[in-house]
């Protein structure tokens, strides 16, 4: 028994230096594939979300569809000549950053915010899709613009873009603020404010699912890009995207891609031109 | 939007079920590794050599302080990167449960061991059995009872658990769950499946624990 014991403690001090070891291995950085090695590969690994409609989601047969995924498509189509050699993987928020870094996806196309902190991180190229700020109101509201607002309850959530903004630019809205999306929603149905800001898209596809209020402002406060993003160095495959979305912006590809995949889950009369590039 | 009641349950089964074979996939396969791993680091515990003592509680410690999301984390993306290797969610999920495992299931082993009367294996010894026999003989039949109550609550934690490796991109049945909701807004009857999924797993679990215990205490 106390041989068996021995023994056993050796086995598991020999794999814990073995696995130690080679962990500390380093090898060299990979900047992630190349184009000719997704040539190679046959598919193109994507990263899209699987729960953010109408931008990433699955269907009911597990197929990844929405906006982002339509762009996904055509670029497989026009990097590989089959808008079928994709593979998605499904992204959280949190570990979009990972994906790229340990060159488990070639492009990430998850709603990726352009910001400072993750341009030290990863690669953007040129943006595909702009965020802003909107504001809704209940349809029969006085408030047609955000000049509407002064000495009115402002509805937003805390720590957003939305209740920033409004403190640093608009000191005479009086601002009433909740923690979760849904408690701040409903306190507009509830009539707890005069009005509500939050980003953009999200407000858009909230007024057309809520019958009842409108878009008063869609494209407020400083704008934000939402772009493809590839591993940190990997010029090749950057350059190729930055030229991708140029033609197709030309081509007037996102137009067609808004009308598929947006105008049926936004508010009737949401302004495109706050979405998409054209 | 008009609600579709239960029927979205129907109508996105089979995605729910595929969540579900992955959630059982990785429980299971972790548990019963776990179960045998577990054991000889249980044995391994109970030596009274100081230096194994020491790195198998710091082993043991350090998947109880370091949150397993972080591990998850570590063996899905830092682990491949420095060794220039590829492995799948799958693989990394599974390893890291049975490390884990082998873990919480060693202490429940050494604790089973450790509790019998000492006058026990004194007793063996006088009548001349060699240690393996002892253990074979005296130990293990009465340790297992109390091995078993603890073995099932840590394969129900393991189970509640499997939620994470969605961040490592295995689609579990919450993150299924998840899905569908944000399509359909129909999270009242989603979640209501995924409740009574996970009871339909884990209670019969726990009933038999319960069963086994009162069998063996007479």
């Amino acid at each position: 028994m106390k041989t068996f014991i021995k023994k056993l403690g050796i086995i598991f001090t020999v794999l814990t230096l073995i696995v130690g070891l080679t962990a500390c291995q380093k090898t060299s950085d990979t900047k992630g594939s190349s184009i000719d090695a997704i040539k190679e590969r046959g598919k193109v690994i994507i990263g899209v979300f699987g729960d953010k409609p109408p931008f990433g989601y699955v269907d009911e047969n597990g197929d990844s569809v929405g906006y982002d995924v339509y762009l996904a498509h055509q670029i497989a189509k026009d990097l590989l000549g089959d808008e079928n050699k994709v593979e998605f993987v499904i992204l959280e928020a949190a570990n979009r950053i990972e994906y790229l870094k340990s060159n488990k996806v070639d492009i990430v196309l998850a709603n990726f915010t352009v910001t400072e902190e993750r341009k030290q991180e990863v690669d953007f190229a040129e943006a595909y899709m702009k965020v802003a700020l909107g504001i809704v109101a209940p349809d029969g509201s006085q408030i047609t613009s955000v000049d509407d607002l002064k000495g009115k309850k402002l509805i937003v959530n805390k720590g957003t873009t939305a209740e920033l903004f409004f403190t640093e630019n608009y000191p005479d809205v009086e601002l009433i603020s909740y923690e979760q999306n849904t408690e701040t929603f409903q306190a507009l149905v509830d009539g707890r404010g005069d009005a509500l800001a939050h980003d953009n898209t999200l407000l858009f596809a909230w007024a057309y699912e809520n019958a009842g209020f409108k878009i008063v402002e869609g494209n407020l406060g400083s704008q934000d890009a939402i772009a493809p993003a590839v591993s940190k160095g990997n010029t090749e495959l950057l350059n190729w995207l930055n030229d991708e979305i140029k033609t197709l912006t030309a081509d007037g590809f996102f137009e067609k891609a808004y009308d598929q995949e947006l105008r049926s889950h936004f508010s009737p009369d949401t302004n495109p031109d706050d979405v998409i590039f054209r | 939007m008009q609600s579709l009641g239960p029927k979205v349950i129907i109508d996105n089964l089979p995605l729910l079920l595929d969540g579900l074979g992955n959630t059982l996939l990785i429980a299971f396969i972790s548990m019963i590794i776990s179960i045998a791993t577990g054991f000889l680091f249980g044995i391994l515990r109970t030596s009274k050599n100081k230096l194994l003592k020491l790195i198998t509680d710091i082993y043991l410690e350090a998947f109880r302080i370091v949150p397993i999301m972080v591990w998850l984390f570590i063996m899905y993306f830092f682990v491949p990167r420095a060794l220039g290797i590829s492995v799948s969610g799958e693989f990394a999920a599974i390893t890291i449960f049975v490390m884990w495992g082998t873990a919480e299931m060693g202490d429940i082993v050494r604790g089973a061991l450790e509790s019998l009367p000492k006058s026990q294996l004194e007793a063996g010894l006088s009548v001349g059995l060699s240690r393996s026999q002892l253990f074979i003989y005296i130990q293990l039949p009465q340790a297992i009872k109390r091995i078993v109550p603890g073995a099932i609550s840590l394969s129900t934690r393991m189970i509640k658990t499997t939620s994470l490796v969605v961040l490592i991109g295995v689609i579990d049945i919450i993150k299924r769950g998840q899905q569908v909701i944000e399509r359909t807004k129909e999270a009242f009857w989603i979640y209501g499946f995924l409740f009574v999924v996970f009871f339909i797993i884990c209670y019969p679990l726990s009933i038999s624990s319960k069963k086994l215990e009162e069998k063996w205490a007479n």
